[in-house]
């Protein structure tokens, strides 16, 4: 408690009667109003307590009289998103890729919608930039297993590979060396071989032992200069792109186990605008033939 | 040593003293006079540019707004008569601002605070509210009189009137703001017809509660509580500054000068108080340059109708300087140096800004290009081995026309340029915009991998109008493989 209140003589005011080693305090006090507006801010608060949640309790919190929740605020949010979209998402509906492809106001709306879907659905194989890595393809290159033109991807989209889908799209390569098809040899020459098909080989001797074998087994699938097969999702084995890398321990692996990779259907799980979207997006990606 | 010498005689209170101060309410006498006369002449000319400025018409051509002064929130985009500012130009508004801050040092040290008792908003919507009370409620003794009388259909039907044209006015000016954000006729006819958008009606309420609030109730607090200017103004002040002064020398000591007596003994100061009635601040300007002084003169023109009266030479209270003063109080001569080194500086500063925004709008560009390179992946491996980087270009059309260009690249030996969705790749590319809009492109560069030498190419857009030739262009990089 202040005890020596005095009067300052220079300035005629009053001191508080707080004293800190000879320094005190002159009271020069705060505007009234100053006071008034705090209380105005202790009022405001009572009525918030009252209007939105506030108070926690054991089994949950006051929901104050509004009924406001965060979460139900953002609901109706996306509810009216949707609805603002849904005339957009009629039109995608009706028209066929390709038509959506040509309009230049659908196709920005398909591709915002797909970037969308592509990062919650797609980006945790692909990657959120459709880079892929190994064992899952970058979509944004040229080089496609199942094809690249819009109906593809559509389709590629909607069955997935080697899915638990009537439709999927399924081709197994044997398992050469698991299988005791080929010896450990032979699988390390046909590896040879392949590698020479885009000019990486480094022992003439095993391509030429491996060429009979690959002829042999691989042909019927991949093609006779390893030009690969979009219908049996065969890939090309003559170009610079390696689903599960180059080198040739991945190659003698890829042949003596199979790879098999595995894509889910996405019918069913999103709906049919959605997969539209996506492939728009996908085939926008630079590599869309 | 104690800081806070006490005088021992002084008895300490009996009670505590109060931890908030009440407002000493004011009340500010008619007065007249040629600084009243300037101070009515500002405030009419500055609240006319307020309320009518909005209504000011600019023909830009179908399609664009022809209002003179607008800030477009929804599109973005604020004019200024024949200026059009996109938001990345926002440093005009900074540049303005700047100016707006050199030149209030400028005049403060030349006028002392010209600013504050003339032209700020505070100062002019409250003079305002003041003349509206006058009329409802008389002048000074009158009003006080009012209040303490006790409550009567009168005193209720008096204060009632004046909050409400207060109130009135309040409305007005929160109008008025919402008038600069949105084109004033079709705003004007919306609220004849009640459909206003809520943003609108939010924003014309706050400014009618500030202006309510700020100009009926708060008033001089605003200035003296409030407002940092006052706090550091000083600043700017020197011996030389024109501020209003009380010439003490001559004034004191005061005191009533009776009829036939000679006023030997006192000073010229007859101690009237006309001085501190008339005050809109309530301060009493004899007791020397204080803090809430907002420097309006307008105790000047109370004091001169006294002096004129009582036959005393005027100017008693006058806009002087500190030198001024004191070179006169020891018999000295008068004179007033506007040129000092503090004011020349301010000057030359004030040109130099002036000068670098008008060839920074004079230079100004109708054309930019912004490159926005593909971060994910960092660059594309194709079948034949070839590099593939994508970009996406933004092209900033400022013009009010559909303006073509063609695109290249310069940096990349053996590289394509392909614009996304075209099948072909060539060396450059077409392009078209849209007026007054930003064109987005996706553009994809390919180079044989043979021809990188390094991880990390410069490389550098061009954009040249097909028409005119204008160009404009960003480095960028292109990025291939480790080597």
């Amino acid at each position: 408690m202040p005890t020596k209140i005095e009067k300052d003589s220079v300035t005629g005011t009053q001191t508080t009667g707080h004293e800190w080693d000879g320094i005190k305090e002159l009271n020069t006090p705060l505007p009234t109003w100053w006071i008034y507006v705090f209380y105005a801010t202790i009022i405001w608060s009572v009525g918030y307590v009252i209007v939105y949640p506030a108070i926690p309790w054991f089994t949950g919190h006051t929901t104050g009289v509004f009924g406001y929740t965060a979460r139900g605020d953002v609901a109706k949010q996306i509810a009216a998103a949707r609805a603002a979209q849904g005339e957009w998402r009629a039109k995608i509906e009706q028209a066929s890729l390709e038509d959506i492809a040509k309009d230049p106001e659908l196709q920005a709306f398909a591709l915002a919608g797909g970037k969308t879907a592509f990062a919650d659905n797609c980006a945790p194989c692909h990657g959120t930039g459709g880079a892929g890595g190994k064992g899952y393809p970058n979509l944004n290159d040229d080089d496609w297993l199942w094809g690249g033109s819009l109906k593809q991807i559509y389709a590629t989209l909607q069955y997935g590979v080697r899915a638990d889908h009537a439709e999927t799209r399924q081709s197994d390569m044997p398992r050469f060396g698991v299988d005791g098809m080929l010896n450990r040899e032979q699988v390390n020459d046909v590896a040879e071989f392949v590698l020479s098909l885009s000019g990486k080989s480094t022992d003439a001797a095993a391509v030429k032992r491996g060429q009979p074998l690959y002829v042999e087994n691989c042909v019927p699938c991949h093609g006779e200069k390893g030009e690969g097969n979009r219908e049996l999702g065969a890939p090309k084995l003559n170009d610079h792109i390696w689903l599960y890398g180059g080198d040739k321990a991945s190659v003698a692996q890829s042949v003596h186990a199979a790879r098999r990779g595995v894509m889910p259907a996405w019918s069913g799980r999103l709906d049919d605008v959605t997969l539209k979207q996506l492939a728009i997006y996908v085939h926008s990606l630079g590599g869309g033939q | 040593m104690t800081l806070i010498e006490t005088r021992p005689t002084e008895a300490p209170p009996d009670e505590e003293p109060p931890l908030y101060a009440n407002r000493v309410k004011v009340y500010p006498k008619a007065v007249s006079g040629p600084f009243r006369k300037l101070k009515w002449a500002v405030l009419i000319v500055c609240l006319a540019v307020y309320y009518l400025a909005p209504w000011l018409r600019w023909d830009r051509g179908p399609g664009h707004p022809d209002q003179a002064l607008l800030i477009d929130m929804e599109a973005r985009r604020a004019y200024f008569f024949w200026i059009e500012i996109w938001p990345q130009e926002v440093y005009y508004l900074t540049g303005l601002l700047i100016l707006g801050a050199i030149g209030l040092f400028l005049v403060t040290s030349l006028l002392g605070r010209v600013w504050c008792g003339y032209s700020c908003p505070q100062t002019v919507w409250t003079d305002l509210y003041m003349w509206i009370e006058r009329l409802i409620e008389g002048d000074r003794n009158a009003r006080i009189r009012l209040d303490k009388a006790p409550w009567t259909a009168s005193k209720l039907a008096r204060k009632t009137l004046k909050h409400a044209l207060w109130l009135v006015i309040a409305a007005l000016t929160g109008g008025a703001w919402v008038m600069y954000f949105n084109d004033a006729p079709t705003l004007a006819r919306d609220v004849m017809n009640l459909n206003v958008s809520g943003g609108v009606l939010f924003f014309a309420a706050l400014f009618t509660s500030t202006t309510y609030l700020l100009a009926g109730w708060a008033r001089e607090q605003v200035c003296t509580y409030m407002c940092p200017w006052p706090r550091f103004q000083a600043a700017m002040f020197d011996r030389e500054t024109l501020i209003v002064t009380y010439e003490a020398w001559r004034g004191e000591p005061r005191g009533k000068h009776r009829k036939g007596e000679a006023a030997k003994s006192l000073g010229d100061c007859v101690d009237c108080g006309q001085c501190y009635q008339v005050c809109p601040t309530g301060i009493d300007i004899r007791d020397g340059q204080q803090l809430e002084c907002i420097g309006c003169a307008l105790c000047i023109d109370a004091c001169n109708v006294v002096m004129r009266k009582v036959g005393l030479p005027a100017n008693l209270i006058a806009y002087d300087t500190v030198a001024n003063q004191q070179a006169r109080a020891s018999g000295g001569v008068s004179r007033w140096r506007p040129v000092r080194p503090r004011t020349m500086i301010y000057a030359a500063l004030l040109l130099v800004v002036g000068a670098a925004m008008l060839l920074a709008l004079a230079l100004r560009s109708t054309l930019d290009i912004n490159v926005l390179r593909d971060r994910n992946p960092l660059f594309v491996t194709l079948s034949d081995g070839s590099i593939r980087n994508g970009y996406t270009i933004k092209i900033l059309n400022k013009a009010r026309e559909e303006r073509s260009f063609v695109l290249t690249v310069d940096g990349i030996p053996s590289g394509e340029m392909q614009l996304a969705g075209h099948e072909s790749a060539a060396e450059s590319a077409k392009l078209t915009v849209k007026p007054d809009t930003v064109g987005t492109f996706r553009v994809f560069l390919r180079a044989p991998r043979a021809s990188l030498q390094t991880e990390s190419l410069p490389i550098t857009f061009g954009l040249k109008e097909t028409a005119t030739g204008e160009t404009a262009r960003h480095s960028s990089v292109f990025v291939g493989p480790e080597h």
